[in-house]
């Protein structure tokens, strides 16, 4: 009994609930909607709620009950032998699943009759030969602990899929038989109906706040599990980072921090002074037309995936800086470094920059800059001493936002500023940052108890603090200003 | 400037040199070249920014559009019986024991023999050599065009196969003699020969609609690397992001905007909203990493997770957008439905939501066209791991491996072999279209629907 099936059944009493309990209200007024509470539809509607709502909450609590109710049991049946060691419990409930998951298999393609499965002893059959047969590769030998809990295993889920599917059905015709019989004209099926919506448009609205502690919870957990296999101090002061997948790693964030801040600074370089005259230009000088032309497409590179700058970056930037810069200058022969990652990081900030410094200089008041030009300064000493003082908190914000970005960014620190973790001066020598070295500790095969993974979460927790405080100190510079002018 | 220099001679009694519209003094002049100058910053800011653009587009171009033409050696294949069907029952199952190597050698014979019969040699090659130049997944083709029609054995029939990639490139400009002595992977003899091949018409550059339609190849056959899995991957994510942000979002909209009461729960949510724009991509990866495949123990780079991380991202730019559209719709609609006795929900449902809806999907569009683009969450939760099958039809086909378009641009720039960059510029090209197409459909339906109250 899939849990498909049970939508189905619920979707099908849904539309009779609906069906019979607008027939019923439409009847017990003879057919005269005036004498109802609520329009007609309402109590169809409000039959197909009772239905499907109670079902889906039972639904769900099932689905998160029942793993846990056979996890404990499991456990119990286990000999405590087996269970020594943080993780053990994990790895031996991986192991036992995956066999039920075979034995499943091998009843689906015939191999074995149902009581077969149940029934097989390590003691008379090979099981990990009879589950090659079918196509499941298994790790080791099944002892028999495991397959007496495989065993055990798949008839609680049976059972326990029965009983979903039971538990579902019965709440589904609850909740018909009642919205059918609460159903008549003076009950208030608009009332109830709008009431439900409501809860789901909020349930709506807190997603959000769900997210963000989805993601506080998950680095916090991960990172207090890396801090009790890593020394706090050592990772915040440390300057080595080379981890390494034997063990005895050095995890020192203060190489990474570096990159990241260096390649940050490189990017600003360029593209507050690229932004900010484009803004300045397009606020202040450019005609109509040229406004309508140029900012859009100004607004084109905000809309490129970053991995196509990054890319860029390394097919094109990089190996251009290397060939004309850095060798001639005798500073590297990397085509990875900082300048390149930095550069096109600056590229890809510059429309954040100009289009939010461009908002701040329109709702500069005109009359400052018409008093300006009446005392006689010309329109560049207006702009200079006049407009961009008082726009001043939010170009800053708009800078600390950018930074930000170019702080949280990956792809192109990924494909252009290198893996080395180094504390370097030269702008051409290849270095990393804290978002490329999350990414390699993530990627491919991870086991989740090593620090060496683990210390990519420590690192998304400063990673989101850094951002996070960056974004919050430019959004008060940014309401600050705000309220000398509104 | 003209009120500068018309204030200077309105004063005469100070002692400055006079000036007068007809000739300025050096300050007026050191003004005016300031002033000038720093006009000739802006637009040069902009030239440069667009100038980058324009430079940045124009080598992703240059190098990516080669990627849609493939060159392609077409000789007659004499299927030979007693090679591909040793025992001479056309049995699908006996067949299908003649391995790769089999097919490998009839392709080989029949190109020797075809070279031979119109005299083309290059002096110093060996057979191995002119049968290199032949991919190495043409094999595999023909055996799966040979075992799904056994028939075909013993007939000889027009084959078209896949030069290796070196030669492909070679047709593009890409690998020249010079490049060819130091590549242990091609020798200017097979190069040679492929000139004369091409003088002989055997060997042709195509459109290469495999690169749209197929999976992913291995690192040693860039020549039948497919974006097949990558754009079916991304179709996936897209459906599943419209299916779970749209409403959300939406209904998250229209609480904030019109129900909402003044409390701190509802500044909580408000607060949130604008931090999660603007938290980096990549912790929505670790977020997915440790809530979806961890805890909730969904499969690894399934479409399904990297929708699911891409719509926690993209929610936020789309309650943005919603809720903007919505306030834009005047309180006299509210005002009059609610005066002629529709409940505050109704009002909503009927009226504002629908005068709201070009503004929802245009911000839908566009909060699509960057989860579209967005990579780096997608590396974490697995989904730069090499596919070759292609995920099955919808819904199983959500849970099965995947990759998205934007992940095979990295993925592909990250291989050795520099026929892969080439593949990942056509990537980018076909990427990028598909933005195009987006932010044009978005550009047109706000012209089209946008009102002015």
């Amino acid at each position: 009994m899939s849990v498909l099936f049970l939508l189905v059944v619920l979707a099908v009493l849904a539309i009779a609930a609906f069906v019979l309990c607008r027939q019923r209200v439409m009847a017990s007024v003879q057919g005269n909607p005036k004498h109802l509470h609520s329009l007609p539809i309402y109590y169809g509607w409000h039959g197909a709620i009772m239905v499907v709502l109670p079902a889906l909450a039972g639904l769900v609590l099932w689905l998160i009950i029942q793993p846990i109710i056979i996890e404990n049991r499991i456990e119990a049946d286990l000999p405590p032998q087996m269970l020594t060691g943080t993780g053990s419990m994990d790895l031996v409930m991986s192991d036992v699943r995956r066999v039920a998951g075979g034995l499943d298999v091998a009843v689906e393609q015939g191999a074995m009759t149902e009581e077969e499965a149940g029934m097989i002893r390590t003691e008379f059959t090979n099981v990990r030969d009879r589950l090659a047969a079918v196509g499941v590769a298994l790790g080791s030998t099944v002892t028999a602990p495991v397959l007496n809990a495989a065993q055990d295993y798949r008839v609680m889920t049976a059972w326990g899929a029965m009983g979903r599917t039971i538990l579902g059905v019965i709440l589904g015709v609850a909740g018909l038989i009642y919205a059918v019989m609460i159903t008549g004209k003076d009950f208030r099926a608009r009332n109830r109906v709008e009431q439900v919506i409501q809860g789901l448009l909020i349930a709506a609205s807190s997603i959000a706040i769900l997210t963000t502690v989805g993601i506080v919870y998950s680095m916090l957990t991960e990172t207090f599990n890396f801090f009790s296999q890593y020394p706090i101090q050592d990772f915040f002061f440390s300057l080595t980072w080379s981890p390494n997948f034997r063990g005895n790693s050095d995890f020192g964030i203060i190489p990474l921090i570096w990159g990241t801040l260096y390649i940050t600074l490189i990017s600003m370089i360029v593209s507050v002074p690229l932004g900010l005259f484009a803004a300045i230009y397009l606020a202040e000088y450019a005609t109509k037309r040229v406004r309508a032309w140029v900012k859009p497409l100004i607004e084109v590179i905000a809309g490129i995936p970053t991995v196509v700058f990054g890319l860029f970056a390394l097919v094109t930037v990089g190996p251009l800086l290397r060939d004309y810069f850095a060798q001639p200058l005798g500073l590297g022969d990397s085509g990875a470094s900082v300048m390149n990652a930095g550069i096109v990081i600056g590229i890809l900030n510059i429309p954040f920059i100009s289009s939010l410094s461009d908002d701040i200089i329109n709702s500069v008041p005109q009359s400052m800059r018409d008093g300006s030009l009446g005392l006689g300064a010309t329109k560049s000493e207006t702009i200079r001493q006049v407009v961009l003082p008082a726009a001043l908190p939010g170009i800053v914000g708009a800078c600390l936002m950018a930074a930000s970005r170019a702080i949280g960014e990956t792809m192109i620190v990924v494909m252009g500023a290198g893996a080395a973790a180094q504390l370097s001066l030269n702008p051409f020598e290849a270095m990393t940052t804290m978002t490329v070295k999350i990414v390699g500790q993530l990627t491919g095969d991870t086991d989740f108890a090593a620090p060496e993974t683990l210390v990519a979460f420590a690192l998304g927790m400063t990673l989101f603090v850094i951002t996070l405080a960056l974004n919050i100190v430019a959004l008060l510079v940014v309401r600050k200003y705000r309220e000398q002018y509104d | 400037m003209t009120d500068a220099t018309a204030g200077g001679m309105a004063a005469p009694a100070f002692s400055r040199p006079k000036s007068s519209l007809l000739s300025q003094t050096a300050l007026v002049k050191r003004r005016n070249a300031a002033e000038a100058r720093f006009k000739a910053y802006g637009i040069g800011a902009i030239i440069l920014s667009l100038a980058t653009l324009g430079f940045m587009l124009f080598t992703i171009f240059t190098d990516g559009i080669t990627a849609f033409f493939q060159a392609k050696l077409s000789f007659p294949l004499e299927l030979t019986a007693e090679t591909l069907d040793p025992d001479g029952n056309r049995n699908r199952d006996e067949m299908a024991s003649v391995t790769t190597l089999g097919y490998n050698r009839v392709l080989a014979e029949a190109f020797q023999k075809e070279l031979t019969a119109k005299g083309i040699a290059v002096a110093g090659q060996s057979e191995r050599d002119v049968a290199d130049m032949i991919s190495k997944d043409a094999a595999g083709d023909l055996r799966a065009m040979v075992l799904a029609n056994p028939d075909v054995v013993g007939t000889t029939i027009d084959a078209t196969v896949l030069a290796t990639g070196r030669i492909d490139g070679f047709l593009k400009g890409r690998v020249t003699m010079e490049t060819a002595e130091r590549d242990s992977n091609v020798t200017p003899e097979q190069l040679q020969l492929a000139e004369q091949l091409r003088d002989a018409g055997i060997l042709r550059s195509e459109f290469n609609w495999d690169f749209i339609t197929s999976p992913d190849a291995s690192d040693q056959r860039p020549e039948a690397a497919g974006l097949g899995v990558a754009i079916m991957g991304s179709a996936y994510m897209m459906l599943l992001v419209l299916i779970t942000c749209v409403p959300i979002g939406v209904a998250a909209s229209i609480y904030l905007e019109e129900f909402a009461p003044k409390n701190v729960w509802t500044d909580a949510i408000e607060v949130n909203i604008s931090n999660l724009a603007a938290v980096p991509s990549i912790v929505f990866g670790i977020l997915g990493l440790a809530i979806f495949i961890n805890f909730a123990g969904m499969p690894n780079s399934s479409s399904l997770v990297g929708a699911l991380v891409l719509s926690l991202m993209t929610l936020p730019t789309i309650i943005i957008a919603t809720r903007a559209s919505i306030k834009a719709v005047p309180p006299s609609i509210r005002d009059a439905a609610l005066g002629i006795g529709a409940s505050k929900m109704q009002t909503v449902f009927h009226h504002v939501l629908p005068l709201a809806m070009p503004g929802i999907l245009t911000g839908t569009i566009l909060g699509l066209a960057s989860a579209l683009g967005e990579t780096a969450p997608l590396l974490l939760i697995g989904m730069v791991a090499f596919v070759d099958n292609y995920p099955s039809a919808p819904v199983e086909g959500f849970l099965d491996p995947a990759t998205a378009l934007p992940v095979q641009v990295y993925g592909w720039a990250q291989r050795a072999d520099p026929a892969f960059i080439e593949r990942s510029s056509g990537a980018i090209i076909i990427l990028l279209i598909f933005l195009v197409v987006m932010n044009v459909l978005a550009i047109l339906l706000r012209r089209r629907f946008e009102r002015r109250w």
